[in-house]
């Protein structure tokens, strides 16, 4: 085999190749830092490849067009920041309702509000699980890597078709800005998922079917199904309804069909955790710090090993609890004021001891703080 | 006799375009303008030969904005205010799809403002029905961007201190291509308008004056529904007369029939001259 050319790629580019490997071809966006070159890759790619891109008028009518362009049968994207997933959050609701297939990046910077627009933070974790209002049960992964930011785009856009859901690719302003020289992965190396189509005829057809392992086979617009998509709660057929007999299984679908299914979903990355005593637990761009920190430490034979949650949401309990199992202690290093650090506390047993280490000042955690509170716990 | 049957067949013709299964009876209240007006959208497009399937109607949150529901297309009954910007996702994903949007006078002028005017800036051919009744039904009565000055609503209980848009000149200004008024009295002409707003392409705003009698006529005194419907036929002015009338004549009519018509390009065809053009290397 010819040796992969390897090439050097911004993350935010990275997203945008991940998305069009996944067979993506319909953006809509709203320029915002530090995630705008997400949307200027896919100005510059979609038209070479007979897709469409559009720039809306605020980042409300950017969601509302990627699910329009969905339900039209397009694997369609956005990408955006705190302020503008903010504004989307409404109509995510509507896509977890309407059970939309679609990617939204963010690409995190510091808040609440405006806050710091070219500044890292993590602090829209929660968000990416609870940013609409209502019950269901959100999908987000988080690469860590210019390569994973490719992989995970591809995953969360199989993800999306394969569960009939809108999933969240957190990055975040040091993960988007930053370079690697890396390979991208060759046409027919990663496995695409395609939304599955119905079979039966249109009469028999039921749009929100309920169906045993929750695959709901979804038609695009003028293929001849015809039904109702609305935000409102709905029968199988797709008619609202006020009925509390179809109302809960509506509502039962939307977390069961991901949660029954999270083996599919979860994915972790364990470094030297076979033997670790104390382990980092971290996502996004704080594991590569976390991985920096685990290999000095190594050297100097601390037995500490690095666990990166590469799937946040569903959270990953079980399988922390697994890897986990083991150790003394993790520490939980985040750019927020703690957002994921109680879902890994109720996670693990009582015995082993849950340290948080936080940075919320627009500055990265470097290896060097990742290893000074290494040395705090031993 | 004669005239009996055609009556009939013509009926018949409404009753193809409703969906089968549960969606009936609508919300709307007896004698709702937003019957009549959907009513004029199926026998228009009925004269387009279209399919169903090829029809998607979007719509956004109101009772106006129920309308996809109830009828046999591909429906997307969106968020308040959003449906034009999810209309726009649909059309420019699949140019081939002729798009509608059902939408009230709150959903497309406040909360859908902005979606509203670049719609109608990017000349998108998607063609946008505003049921224009003066107020919120759904909710029950609140000032709505088109309630008049010193009307009265739930929110506006002692007057209202706002101004008004006008829909038209808004679309007109924003850059939509077809721009037409009717009210729900003047069915043949809505049914006339509709037709020509959905042959046309690019963006057409085709403005429908509805009576929401439960709300803006009993706060207003207006009447019931019968009553509001002989005042709008009474206020109405056609659009060839209203030209050569003063701004003081035209104070309170409803200028009615085609206000704009331009030939200019249209949005997904010129992305896809520019994709064409790319591929080419060009
Ligand atoms: C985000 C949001 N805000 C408020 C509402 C409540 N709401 C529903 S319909 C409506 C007004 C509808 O008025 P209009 O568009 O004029 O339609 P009509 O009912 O008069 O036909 C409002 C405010 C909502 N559904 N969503
Ligand atoms: S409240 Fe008004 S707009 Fe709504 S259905 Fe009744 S009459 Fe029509």
């Amino acid at each position: 085999m010819a040796k992969k050319e390897r090439v050097l790629v911004l993350g935010n580019q990275a997203c945008v190749e991940g998305a069009i490997y996944a067979g993506m071809r319909f953006y809509a966006g709203y320029p915002i830092t530090p995630s705008t070159e997400v949307a200027e890759g896919c100005a510059r790619e979609l038209p070479k490849i007979g897709g469409r891109f559009i720039q809306m008028e605020d980042e409300i009518g950017s969601i509302a067009a990627v699910i329009g362009a969905s339900v039209a049968g397009l694997k369609s994207m956005t990408a955006t920041s705190g302020p503008g997933y903010s504004l989307m959050v409404e109509n995510i609701g509507y896509a977890y309702m309407t059970e939309t297939p679609c990617v939204i990046v963010n690409v995190q910077r510091g808040g609440p509000s405006t806050g710091l627009p070219t500044k890292v933070s993590q602090s829209d974790t929660m968000q990416a699980q609870w940013g609409p209002h209502g019950d269901y049960t959100a999908i987000t992964v988080a690469p860590s890597t210019i390569l994973e930011t490719v992989t995970e785009t591809i995953r969360a856009f199989n993800l999306a078709e394969r569960f009939r859901t809108p999933v969240t690719v957190l990055l975040d302003e040091v993960m988007g800005h930053s370079r690697q020289i890396i390979s991208l992965p060759e046409p027919g190396e990663i496995e695409i998922f395609n939304r599955v189509k119905p079979t039966v005829s249109p009469e028999e057809y039921l749009p929100f079917e309920i169906t045993e392992n929750y695959v709901t086979p979804m038609p695009a617009y003028g293929e001849g199904y015809r039904y109702v998509i609305t935000g409102l709660t709905h029968d199988q057929k797709g008619f609202t309804t006020n009925k509390p007999e179809e109302i809960a299984p509506k509502l039962h679908k939307l977390r069961h069909k991901i949660i029954d299914y999270k083996d599919e979903i979860t994915k972790l990355r364990a470094e030297m955790m076979d033997d670790a005593e104390i382990a980092f637990i971290s996502y996004g761009s704080v594991s590569r710090a976390a991985l920096q920190a685990t290999d000095i430490a190594r050297k100097v034979g601390v037995k500490v090993g690095c666990l990166q949650l590469q799937t946040i949401w569903p959270f990953p309990d079980k399988e922390i609890a697994e890897i986990c199992g083991g150790c003394r202690k993790v520490i939980v290093g985040e750019l927020n004021m703690g957002q994921i650090v109680n879902y890994v506390r109720s996670a693990l047993p009582g015995d082993i001891e849950v340290v948080p280490l936080q940075r919320y000042d627009g500055e990265i955690l470097t290896p060097m703080q990742l290893i000074e509170k290494l040395e705090e716990v031993l | 006799m004669a005239t009996a049957v055609k009556e009939k067949q013509k009926s018949n013709v409404v009753l193809d375009y409703l969906r089968p299964g549960k969606a009936m009876p609508t919300v709307w209240c007896a004698g709702c303008g937003h019957g009549i007006v959907m009513n004029g959208i199926i026998r228009a497009i009925d004269k387009t030969g279209l399919s169903k399937d090829e029809i998607v109607m979007a719509s956004g949150i109101g009772c106006s904005s129920r309308m996809p529901i109830y009828l046999d297309f591909n429906a997307l009954h969106t968020t308040h205010g959003r449906s034009l910007a999810f209309a726009t996702g649909v059309k420019f994903a699949r140019p081939e799809l002729k798009v509608m949007v059902v939408t009230g006078d709150g959903d497309a002028l406040a909360i859908g403002g902005n979606h509203f005017i670049h719609a109608c800036r990017r000349n998108i051919d998607i063609t946008c029905i505003l049921l224009n009744n003066y107020i919120y039904g759904m909710t029950g009565g609140q000032g709505s961007p088109t309630t008049p000055s010193q009307a009265f609503s739930t929110t506006t209980p002692y007057d209202n201190a706002e101004k008004h848009f006008e829909p038209t000149k808004l679309a007109i200004a924003a850059g939509a291509s077809y721009v037409a008024r009717t009210t729900v009295y003047h069915a043949p002409q809505m049914e006339k308008l509709i037709l020509n707003g959905l042959l046309h392409r690019g963006f057409s705003l085709i403005e429908v004056i509805s009576n929401c009698h439960t709300y803006f006529g009993r706060l207003n005194r207006q009447g019931d529904a019968v009553k509001m419907i002989n005042d709008f036929k009474e206020r109405s002015v056609p659009i060839a007369r209203a030209k050569s009338m003063s701004a003081e004549e035209l104070e309170g009519k409803i200028v009615t029939g085609l206000l704009h018509k331009k030939e200019t390009t249209e949005f997904c065809d010129v992305y896809q001259s520019v994709v064409d053009r790319v591929q080419k290397g060009m």
